[in-house]
């Protein structure tokens, strides 16, 4: 009797599900008030503060793109720098036809977006490990195959013919603007994807593929979809490459060293949250500049701390933030309220769907 | 041994034998007040418990030609004991006794014993507080429909699980935290759900993987051999080329060769039809005359019923009944089992 | 006909390539651990026996006794402690962690030894000579007794694998874990052997390459781990000849590549790789369905 009674008795209570626990314009707000104070510092700080931050901006995009791949829909890809590369030449080629580098980046962009839809073709079907190589291989055979058109710089590179006849200061601080805006522009992409119906199917194969595609959700669409989002994305990293060197060089442009840069920065910040390439992009920067002098040393220690952090906090240090503190700036999950556990405040609700996790459920 | 209790057969055919546990098997003191299960731990008496080396077992007496759900007499308490220290049997129905199973059980040590064990998988939580304890020589039953927890409490006792709560005493040790591949060194062998044989390995490959650590004993690959006739001359093949119930009998073999004191055995009638599954439990008299104790999970119940000596039903994770197999009724099974409130067409029985 | 030159020179290098290749295939049949730093252990194996060389002076073949155990001993024990704990938590975090583990071993070695290529010198003429067969085929002594050796492993790897009371241990892991556990073993005593077996070999490989070329601190991750997954995937995973055939067309595609342009030679292999990738993943020589 009493088993009965009890699942019967249980069924009968109210859950509660709510978007987010705090309020979310405040976030909105304060993200305005960065976006505004960053988009002044043209006039505040130097060129070179500037071309460091330039590089952080484009670290931002390739990170918060590989988050989206590999926290969410669960793509370890090896080899987004094709897509670099990628967005470099498009902007190189464009501008080589006499069209302004600024004008070239939306569209390497596109471009890149759309070229990443016959490489989904070829890889889509490969699992995990064998994905992850796809990509890599993938990247360096076109590298390989871009290197052999002298038009374009062959094997050496060429720098861009066609750069807009500005003083140095004020070419920078275009570049500096674009390069905000694409970040901006890439946080918000990834923020309103995840918020939508598409980050709900991401959230639900990632924890449990089968489940999700037995209800129907259409597993293959959506992560195609990541896919040319994240190829995009990164093209417009490659593309704001470009702009901000002047000169695209293969073997620069390709480097398997912007993956490593990509990966250790969201391992670090956090795998699975928006938040997470935001703070790991800092650390990143942070190490990089601190470590300028010791050349391989700031890759090694971030290397060995991305190792760690990987095995020991899975959700890197937002996680670690998040699970002491309860934050989230961008709340794309949801919380779900036992019932008796008092209003929107207090500890009592159960942890909810949503990204909780940076992987599968332990 | 003396105490065996009752010890004829009540028309059983030949006897369950009342060698109550082996002779390295520690006994607990007689005449100890008992009141359903202690909590006080057995210590092992002089002799180092067995469990954890491979001192020879003897056989256990003739063989039992078939086990009929007619009252046996292995358990003296006449009546459901309660499954754990002072909590409230659920079973419904059935006579109940506040006070301990007393008499001659106290001689005997359980082989296996499982306290208040709690299981949870993530925040499903799949057993609650499950109390069951396996004298020697046993067949013991766990049944219950699909998702009530059995194969979670087997998988728990093998070691695949952490239980979040309560305890697993092996043999009289405290097995709860050793990991799975050291019980099954110790003599907890399981054939698990779904038979699980190593695909790429042939039929003698995967017996001789079970028979990486055995224990000594009765049981070698060619007696396993005996046992299935038909295996000798297909050893070689790959074990995914055989029928359902040919793989059944390799797993069954694979844990034997280890030779085992316990012998979990998960729902070996999964998947197979009605005259193997038949079949295959022919075999367990066999397999218990060499001395081994079972604990099998079964979603069929009169399979389970016709060769348990004891059984216990499992509804989400709970035990709802528990009992030898001649002292439950039909109806008081099926509310068990299904967890209706009153059984189907019959008066109610209040609990 | 120069082509039947280089084309036997493809078949001898290809030896190699299954060489470096047999380990990640262990690792991922047994483990489904895709090791992204596999390739940098063989150039970890080039490097310490360079250093053992030049500190004991001892003749080259000999460090093969010395750095084949030590890196033997080391995957079993990076295997137990640091992969292992990354595969309690997920097949993602060992994709990552051997990331991170390449990127520290080639920018450690970049900083502690320097950048520039190293080789391990082989003084013995008669390895540096080379024999003709006819007019227009000329084959490396090094080259062919690189492959023999390859050969010899592979076979021997083979054997280990289905006849030992280990080898079948491990094949009983690779098909279930739990299963095998159920019998007694600990899988995570069985992963480490297969760790080890896997270093050995691909030491084995880097010092052999050494011998036969050059190796920088990067040519780990530039070369070797795309040629030896090329291999496996070229092969088909889960056999050990299958991998000897991936090795060898890919030294073949890489061979016919180099006739058709200098620059090309790598390309043509990479082509390939891709062209089985999407057209036959499980590879030339399919074996049972992995799981």
């Amino acid at each position: 009797m009493t088993a009965v009674a009890e699942t019967t008795a249980r069924s009968a209570e109210k859950y509660r599900v709510t978007r987010s626990r705090r309020n979310v314009a405040w976030t909105g707000l304060g993200a305005l008030v960065v976006v505004v104070v960053l988009a002044l510092f043209p006039y505040i700080v130097g060129a070179g503060t500037e071309t460091i931050l330039v590089q952080a901006f484009i670290i931002l995009t390739l990170a918060s793109m590989w988050n989206l791949l590999a926290g969410y829909a669960g793509l370890v890809s090896v080899g987004q720098q094709a897509f670099v590369g990628l967005g470099a030449y498009f902007v190189l080629i464009l501008n080589i036809h006499n069209l302004s580098m600024f004008t070239a980046l939306p569209i390497a962009a596109i471009g890149c977006g759309v070229a990443a839809l016959p490489m989904w073709w070829l890889v889509s079907r490969l699992r995990s490990g064998y994905f992850a190589i796809a990509t890599w291989v993938l990247a360096t055979t076109i590298l390989l195959i871009i290197e052999k058109f002298p038009s374009i710089g062959g094997g050496t590179g060429m720098s861009l013919p066609h750069t807009p006849s500005l003083g140095s200061a004020v070419l920078e601080a275009y570049t500096y603007w674009i390069g905000l805006a694409v970040t901006v522009l890439a946080l918000l992409t990834v923020y309103l994807l995840l918020r939508s119906r598409l980050g709900l199917v991401l959230t639900a194969v990632r924890d449990d593929e089968v489940a999700a595609r037995s209800s129907g959700a259409r597993v293959g669409l959506a992560r195609m979809l990541v896919f040319v989002v994240a190829g995009a994305g990164c093209g417009a990293a490659g593309a704001l490459l470009a702009v901000s060197q002047l000169i695209v060089q293969p073997s620069a442009v390709f480097s398997v060293q912007f993956t490593a840069e990509m990966a250790f920065a969201v391992i670090i910040g956090g795998l699975g949250t928006i938040e997470g390439p935001i703070l790991g992009t800092i650390v990143y920067m942070v190490l990089q500049q601190t470590l300028q002098s010791y050349n391989a040393w700031y890759l090694i220690i971030l290397g060995l701390v991305a190792m760690v952090i990987a095995i020991f906090a899975r959700r890197g240090l937002w996680g670690l933030i998040d699970d002491h503190l309860h934050v989230r700036l961008f709340p794309v999950g949801y919380w779900l309220w036992a019932p008796g556990s008092g209003g929107r405040r207090g500890s009592g609700g159960l942890r909810g769907f949503g990204r909780r996790r940076g992987g599968r459920h332990s | 041994m003396s105490e065996q209790g009752p010890s004829e057969p009540k028309g059983r055919g030949d006897a369950w034998t009342e060698e109550r546990g082996t002779s390295d098997t520690p006994r607990a003191p007689k005449g100890a007040a008992r009141s359903g299960l202690s909590d006080t731990p057995r210590e092992p008496k002089g002799a180092a418990p067995s469990g954890l080396s491979d001192t020879p077992r003897e056989p256990k007496g003739a063989a039992p030609s078939g086990l009929t759900s007619d009252e046996g007499a292995r358990r003296e308490d006449g009546a459901s004991r309660a499954p754990g220290g002072e909590r409230d049997n659920t079973a419904p129905g059935g006579e109940r006794e506040d006070t301990a199973p007393g008499g001659e059980r106290e001689d005997t040590a359980p082989i296996l014993e499982v306290r208040e064990l709690t299981v949870h998988h993530g925040q499903l939580q799949a057993l609650d507080h499950v109390s069951l304890r396996v004298f020697p020589g046993e067949v013991y039953a766990i049944i219950g429909a699909n998702g009530a927890g059995k194969s979670t409490l087997l998988r728990t006792i093998a070691g695949l699980h952490q239980p979040t709560e309560g305890s697993i005493r092996y043999d009289g040790q405290d097995v709860t935290r050793v990991r799975p591949e050291r019980r099954a060194i110790s003599g907890i062998g399981m054939v698990p759900e779904g038979r699980r044989l190593f695909g790429s390995l042939t039929v003698e490959e995967n017996l001789q993987v079970g028979a990486t650590y055995a224990r000594k004993g009765p049981w070698t690959i060619e007696r396993v051999y005996e046992l299935f006739s038909w295996m000798k001359d297909r050893r070689a093949q790959r074990t995914e080329q055989l029928s359902g119930g040919e793989q059944q009998s390799v797993a069954i073999g694979r844990a034997l060769v280890a030779n085992p004191r316990v012998l979990l055995l998960d729902e070996l009638s999964l998947g197979l039809a009605p005259v193997v599954v038949q079949r295959i439990y022919g075999m367990l008299p066999e397999i218990l005359a060499t001395g081994l104790t079972v604990l099998l999970v079964e979603q069929d119940v009169s399979q389970a019923l016709r060769v348990a000596s004891h059984l216990q039903c499992l509804l989400e994770g709970r035990t709802t009944l528990e009992g030898k197999p001649s002292e439950v009724t039909p109806e008081q099974v099926e509310v068990a089992y299904f967890g209706l409130r009153t059984p189907v067409g019959e008066g109610s029985e209040e609990p | 006909m120069v082509w039947v030159n280089d084309i036997i020179q493809g078949i001898l290098v290809g030896g190699l390539y299954a060489l470096f290749a047999c380990g990640l295939s262990l690792m991922f049949g047994v483990m489904k651990v895709i090791n992204l730093a596999h390739g940098d252990l063989a150039i970890i194996g080039g490097y310490i026996a360079v250093g053992v060389i030049a500190v004991t002076h001892i003749p080259v073949l000999w460090s093969f006794v010395i750095v084949v155990p030590l890196m033997a001993v080391l995957g079993y024990v990076l295997q137990r402690s640091v992969i292992q704990a990354a595969l309690d938590r997920s097949i993602l975090t060992t994709l990552l962690v051997t990331f991170g583990l390449s990127v520290v071993i080639e920018n450690a070695l970049l900083e502690f030894v320097n950048a520039n290529s190293h080789s391990l010198g082989v003084n013995d003429a008669i390895i540096t000579s080379s024999f003709s067969i006819g007019s227009q085929i000329s084959i490396a002594y090094l080259l062919l007794l690189i492959f023999v050796v390859a050969v010899v492993v592979l076979t021997g790897l083979q054997y280990f694998l289905s006849r030992s009371r280990y080898g079948r241990m491990i094949r009983a892991v690779a098909d279930d874990r739990e299963a095998a556990q159920l019998s007694g073993i600990d899988y995570r005593h069985v992963f480490g052997i297969a760790a080890a077996i896997a270093f050995a070999t691909v030491a084995l490989a880097g010092i052999a390459y050494g011998m036969y070329s050059q190796f920088s601190p990067t040519t780990g991750t530039d070369t070797i781990l795309l040629f030896a997954f090329a291999a496996v995937v070229i092969g088909g995973l889960g056999s050990l000849w299958g991998t000897l055939l991936g090795g060898v067309v890919l030294g073949v595609s890489q061979a016919i590549g180099a006739q058709i342009s200098g620059s090309d030679e790598f390309l043509a292999g990479y082509i390939v790789f891709l062209a089985v990738l999407v057209l036959r993943p499980q590879g030339l020589i399919a074996r049972k369905a992995t799981s």
